[in-house]
């Protein structure tokens, strides 16, 4: 039966929550770009234009057929090059998070894509038409009429889903960037407390993640008796 | 104001309009009725231009809806339309409901838009209820909003598609009366609607189509008391029985 000695933990909480500091950052990043993005894309997707709704289609559908390891390890290996080449920078420059973010964002626009989409087309036909029947652009109804009833629907599924990417962060100790998992990992490591650390880590997980969860829940019924 | 030319649309080889030829004169109110699927709401939607349509002309106010070249969205700030489910804006209050054209689209102050907005909801009678959502309101009050908020425009004629339809029938008769003062003011219209009682009143001339296609367009009295064809003296026989 293993012993468990967790006297290792108190003096790395310091480290520990650097990292944390580190998830969070590529987290709320990669959620605010990738719905930046993915409202992008759901109009392109959307758009009548099909070279536009072509290519949404296709960046989705390519982004969701690979694995989000894979993805960012792309970004790791191949990124750090091309930064380096077009802004000279020096060789061996830390651009992991940079990176890590960008391959997130990146990743988490499909996902996103999908579920704006969804949400516009909740928004009856008729509000389109009454906009436009005022004499408003596509481009005002859509940012004055559609989209905000949109977004108010999909609050929901966009914070499940920022839920989902802040567990997936854990991801980026491929790139051996000490994310709050990847701290722990270190950690425990370092000093042969690997189950233990990694235990710790886990209910720290579980305890954000849930309580961001029962959140949404609320923000769910406010919204239904709204 | 409006002259429709030989107007023909179809979604496939389904024919939806076929060579629909008539003219809106200022001031005039037309009412269109027809048995469902007969293509009316389809028809003044192509007065401006929210359904295209595949031939003929339309003209509003001397500018070609069917024109590529025509900016629709300034033809549409011109013309005003009430829709059968009303499609306020549920996200914002009345009064920015109300508003919210003005500003952006014809560019007034929003102190500008808020007075005039605050007058057409006193014309409706509906003041009190500027400051609430519409969902707090009842249809037949969301509707009067929404007519509020086409006139809020400064349109130039107005489309009305079915605008009592989807209304409880104890809220039919204070959206007709609305609809009434306006005519009564000179407000030139076209309302396609079942309300025979709403036609008799203000009509200026009836439009009768079926099938897409325009079957009748004569005076009310005329259509009233002798329809020329068979399918509108049966229309009439079933829509006056009750």
């Amino acid at each position: 039966m293993h012993e468990f000695d967790w006297s290792s933990i108190p003096n790395a909480l310091p480290f520990l929550w650097d990292g944390m500091k580190i998830s969070l950052e590529i987290t709320l990043s990669a959620v605010v770009f990738g719905i930046v993005w993915g409202t992008l894309l759901a109009l392109m997707r959307l758009s009548s234009v099909s070279v536009l709704s072509w290519f949404a289609a296709a960046y989705v559908n390519l982004f969701r057929a690979v694995p989000l390891v894979m993805v960012l390890l792309w970004f790791f290996l191949i990124v750090p090059h091309l930064l380096e080449r077009l802004f000279g920078l020096p060789p061996g420059s830390d651009v992991r998070l940079a990176s890590a973010i960008a391959g997130f964002a990146l990743f988490e626009a499909a996902y996103y894509s999908e579920i704006i989409r969804a949400g516009i087309q909740s928004v009856p036909k008729g509000q389109m038409a009454a906009a436009s029947a005022l004499g408003m652009t596509y481009g005002q109804s859509m940012r004055l009429v559609v989209l905000p009833q949109a977004f108010r629907n999909m609050v929901p599924l966009l914070l499940t889903q920022g839920i989902i990417l802040f567990q997936d962060t854990s991801l980026v100790y491929v790139s051996a960037l000490a994310d709050f998992f990847g701290a722990a990992y270190k950690v425990g490591d370092r000093d042969g407390r690997l189950v233990e650390l990694l235990l710790f880590a886990g209910v720290v997980y579980f305890i954000i993640c849930f309580a961001a969860s029962r959140l949404v829940r609320h923000f769910q019924n406010r919204l239904k008796t709204a | 104001m409006i002259s429709m030319n030989k107007v023909s649309k179809h979604f496939g080889t389904f024919q939806v309009l076929t060579d629909c030829t008539t003219q809106v004169h200022k001031g005039e109110v037309i009412v269109v009725c027809g048995p469902s699927g007969s293509g009316k709401s389809t028809l003044i939607k192509c007065v401006n231009g929210l359904e295209p349509f595949q031939s003929g002309e339309i003209i509003v106010n001397g500018v070609s809806v069917g024109d590529p070249k025509t900016n629709l969205s300034k033809l549409r700030s011109t013309v005003g339309m009430v829709f059968q489910n009303f499609e306020l804006f549920p996200h914002m209050k009345i009064i920015d409901n109300l508003c919210i054209a003005q500003v952006k689209v014809l560019g007034r102050s929003l102190e500008q838009a808020r007075e005039k907005g605050s007058k057409l909801l006193e014309r409706v009678g509906l003041r009190e209820q500027a400051e609430k959502f519409p969902g707090q309101l009842s249809g037949g009050q969301q509707q009067r909003v929404a007519i509020a908020r086409a006139l809020a425009m400064d349109p130039i004629c107005m489309l009305f598609d079915e605008p009592t339809s989807a209304l409880d029938p104890e809220m039919v008769n204070e959206v007709l009366d609305v609809m009434t003062e306006l005519a009564q003011e000179g407000m030139t219209m076209m309302c396609v609607t079942h309300e025979m009682g709403f036609a008799r009143r203000v009509a200026s001339r009836v439009i009768f189509m079926d099938q897409g296609r325009i079957v009748e367009d004569d005076s009310k009295e005329a259509f009233f008391q002798n329809p020329r064809s068979e399918r509108a003296q049966q229309f009439l026989a079933k829509i006056l029985h009750h």
